[in-house]
C-alpha cells in the first residue's frame, strides 16, 4: 500500500515568493492498483508526482510504500526522456536492475517486442517517431517489473490511434506485472479509460477533493458509450471540478462537491450507473 | 482504447534507408559521393599549397625559402640519421603529459565550476587571469621558479591550457540536460552509473572539442618552452637552426612535426569523436 500524506510543499516562485503547492493531500494506492490523477493546470499533479518518485523530497508530510520510502518505481515523464547516445535497447538496460545481465538482456528484448519495437532494437533515439520514442520509454518503466509506477501525463500530445495503442500496451504490462500505478494526466477521459480510480485535485495548493472509483469493466475505450456515460455524468455533477475551478478556498470540499453533484443531477444528468458512480468519495 | 493496430504502429525514420530506397528506383545519373568530393578538393588544395611554395622559392633566394624537394630531401636525410626522429620523440613525450594533464585537470575544474555556481563566482577571476597570462610568460616564470627542467617545461604548457579546457567544459557542464539527471534518480542508478553513462556523454562533445584545439595549441608552446630551455627536442633543434639560418632545417622539423600531429587528429580524435558522437549523425 501507498500512503501519501503531504502537510505542505511550497517552492518558490518566479518572483522567488513562496508559493503553496500542496497543501493536505492525502491519498493511498493499494497493491496493483490504478489510479489516476486529474486536476486543473498547476494544480500540483507532476510536483506530486516528482515527490513520490524521489526526485523533490523538500517537503512537509511523509510518502511511504509497506512502511519505507518507495524505492522500487518506474517512472515515465511527459517527454520520453531517452538518452539520445544509447541504442533502443541500451536506453531499457540502463535502468535494469544489477544481476544476471544475460536475462535481462532476453527479458528487455522481449518487452521492446511486445512494444512491436523489435526491428529497432539498434536504433538511436533520434530516428525513431514520437510514438516510437514513448514506447521505449514504456519498456524501460517496466523493465524491473516495479512495485510502483509513476506516469506524468505520458501520452500528451500524441496523436489518438498512437495514444490508444500506447494505453492498450500500458494496460497489458501493468496487469502482467501488478505494479501499483500512479497516472496523472489533465484528459478526465483517458483517466476513466485506465484508472480504479480517478482523484480530483484542487487548484493550487492541490489536495484530493474527489476520489472515485471507476467500476467499468475491462477492457475499456475512451470513446465507448459507458466511459461517455460516466465522462457525462462527472460533468453534470461536478462541472466546478472540470472546469478547473475547484479549490480548497472555494470551498470545493464534500459538502460543496456534494451539493453541487445534487444541483446538476436535478438539472438533468444521465440516471444511468455511471451517474451514480459519478458521485464518488469526497475527500478528507 | 479503439484505433486499429495498423494505424497506431508508425514506421521508424531511417531517413537514410528511406533516401537509398528511392535512389534504387530512380533513373537520374549517380551522383558523386560528397565524402570522394571533398577528398579531391583536399588533394586539389594541396596541390596548390605546393604549387604556391614553388613559384615562391623560385622568385626568392633559396636560402630564404627553399623549394619542397629541397625541403622534403632534408626531411629524409634527418629521418635518416635519426636526428629528427629522436628530437620528434622527445617532443611527442612532452606534448603527451601536458596534454593529458591540463585534459584531466582542466575537463574536471571545468566539471565542478559548471556544477557549483559558488564554486565559478570563486575561480572565475582566476580563470579570466589564466586566459590572459601570455604563454611566455608562464613559461619564464616555471624556469625560475622550479629550474630548467621538463617537470617546469610540462607544468609551464599545462598551465596555459588549462584555462582553456576549464572555459569549454564548463560551457558543457552548463548545459547537461537536468531532466536526464532526473530519469538517472527517479530509476534509483548509482552515482557511477550516472556519471559514466549519463553525465558523462553528455560533456563529450566539449572535451573533444577542448581536446582537438588542445593538441593544436600544447605542441606549439611545447616548442617555445623546449626553445627557452630544454636541449633536446624539435624546439630546441629550431633553435639551433636558427643560429645557423639553417631555413631548410627549420621548415623540415616544423614539416615533419605538424605532419605528426595531423596523423594523430586524423586517426585517433577524428575517429574517436566519430565513435562518441556518431548517434548525433
Amino acid at each position: 500500500m501507498l500512503e501519501i500524506r503531504i502537510d505542505r510543499k511550497r517552492y518558490p516562485d518566479r518572483g522567488g515568493r513562496p508559493h503553496l503547492a500542496l497543501s493536505g493531500l492525502r491519498l493511498d494506492v493499494a497493491r496493483g492498483e490504478f489510479v489516476c490523477v486529474v486536476g486543473p493546470s498547476g494544480c500540483g499533479k507532476s510536483t506530486l508526482l516528482n515527490i513520490v518518485g524521489g526526485l523533490d523530497r523538500d517537503m512537509d508530510g511523509r510518502v511511504t510504500m509497506n512502511g519505507a520510502f518507495p524505492e522500487d518505481v518506474g517512472f515515465m515523464f511527459q517527454e520520453p526522456r531517452l538518452m539520445p547516445w544509447m541504442s533502443v535497447l541500451d536506453n531499457v538496460l540502463l535502468v535494469a536492475r544489477a544481476g544476471d545481465a544475460a536475462r535481462q538482456r532476453e527479458r528487455a528484448i522481449a518487452l521492446l517486442r511486445a512494444m512491436e519495437l523489435g526491428d529497432v532494437l539498434d536504433a538511436y533515439p533520434t530516428r525513431l517517431s514520437g510514438g516510437m520514442m514513448r514506447r521505449v520509454a514504456l519498456a524501460r518503466a517496466f523493465i524491473n517489473e516495479p512495485a510502483l509506477l509513476l506516469m506524468d501525463e505520458p501520452f500528451v500530445s500524441l496523436d489518438s490511434p498512437t495514444a490508444n495503442r500506447l494505453r492498450e500496451m500500458l494496460v497489458e504490462q501493468w496487469q502482467r506485472c501488478g505494479a501499483s500505478v500512479l497516472f496523472v494526466t489533465h484528459d478526465l477521459r483517458e483517466a476513466l479509460a485506465l484508472g480504479d480510480r480517478v482523484c480530483f485535485l484542487s487548484a493550487a495548493p492541490g489536495r484530493v477533493v474527489l476520489d472515485l472509483p471507476v467500476e467499468l469493466a475491462r477492457p475499456r475505450d475512451a470513446a465507448a458509450p459507458a466511459v461517455d456515460g460516466l465522462y457525462q455524468a462527472l460533468l453534470a455533477r461536478h462541472p466546478e471540478l472540470l472546469g478547473g475551478l475547484a479549490s480548497a478556498e472555494s470551498g470545493c470540499d464534500r459538502k460543496a462537491a456534494v451539493a453541487s453533484g445534487a444541483q446538476a443531477a436535478g438539472s438533468g444528468a444521465s440516471g444511468s450507473d455511471a451517474g451514480g458512480q459519478a458521485q464518488g468519495r469526497a475527500a478528507q | 482504447m479503439s484505433g486499429k493496430r495498423t494505424a497506431a504502429v508508425e514506421s521508424p525514420v531511417p531517413m537514410m534507408a528511406r533516401a537509398r530506397g528511392q535512389a534504387g528506383q530512380d533513373a537520374s545519373p549517380p551522383v558523386a559521393h560528397p565524402g570522394r568530393r571533398d577528398a579531391w578538393l583536399r588533394l586539389a588544395s594541396l596541390g596548390a599549397f605546393l604549387l604556391l611554395w614553388q613559384l615562391g622559392a623560385m622568385v626568392a633566394d633559396s636560402r630564404t625559402l627553399p623549394d619542397p624537394l629541397t625541403v622534403f630531401a632534408r626531411i629524409v636525410d634527418e629521418t635518416v640519421s635519426l636526428s629528427l626522429p629522436g628530437h620528434l620523440a622527445v617532443t611527442l613525450g612532452r606534448v603527451a603529459v601536458a596534454f593529458a594533464a591540463a585534459m584531466l585537470i582542466g575537463a574536471l575544474l571545468g566539471m565542478a565550476m559548471g556544477r557549483w555556481r559558488r564554486l565559478d563566482a570563486f575561480f572565475d577571476a582566476w580563470l579570466v587571469l589564466g586566459l590572459n597570462i601570455p604563454a611566455l610568460v608562464t613559461i619564464i616564470l616555471c624556469y625560475v621558479w622550479f629550474g630548467l627542467n621538463d617537470w617546469a617545461a610540462i607544468l609551464a604548457v599545462a598551465i596555459n591550457k588549462i584555462p582553456t579546457v576549464i572555459v569549454t567544459v564548463r560551457e558543457g557542464a552548463r548545459a547537461v540536460d537536468p531532466k536526464l539527471l532526473d530519469v538517472a534518480r527517479a530509476y534509483r542508478l548509482s552515482r557511477r552509473t550516472t556519471f559514466l553513462r549519463v553525465y558523462l556523454p553528455q560533456l563529450v562533445p566539449y572535451l573533444m572539442a577542448a581536446a582537438r584545439s588542445g593538441l593544436s595549441l600544447i605542441w606549439k608552446i611545447v616548442l617555445v618552452v623546449e626553445l627557452l630551455g630544454r636541449s633536446e627536442g624539435v624546439g630546441f633543434q629550431l633553435n639551433v637552426f636558427f643560429q645557423f639560418f639553417d631555413i631548410t632545417g627549420i621548415l623540415a622539423y616544423t614539416l615533419a612535426f605538424a605532419a605528426v600531429v595531423l596523423i594523430v587528429e586524423a586517426w585517433l580524435l577524428r575517429p574517436l569523436e566519430r565513435r562518441l558522437t556518431g548517434w548525433r549523425a
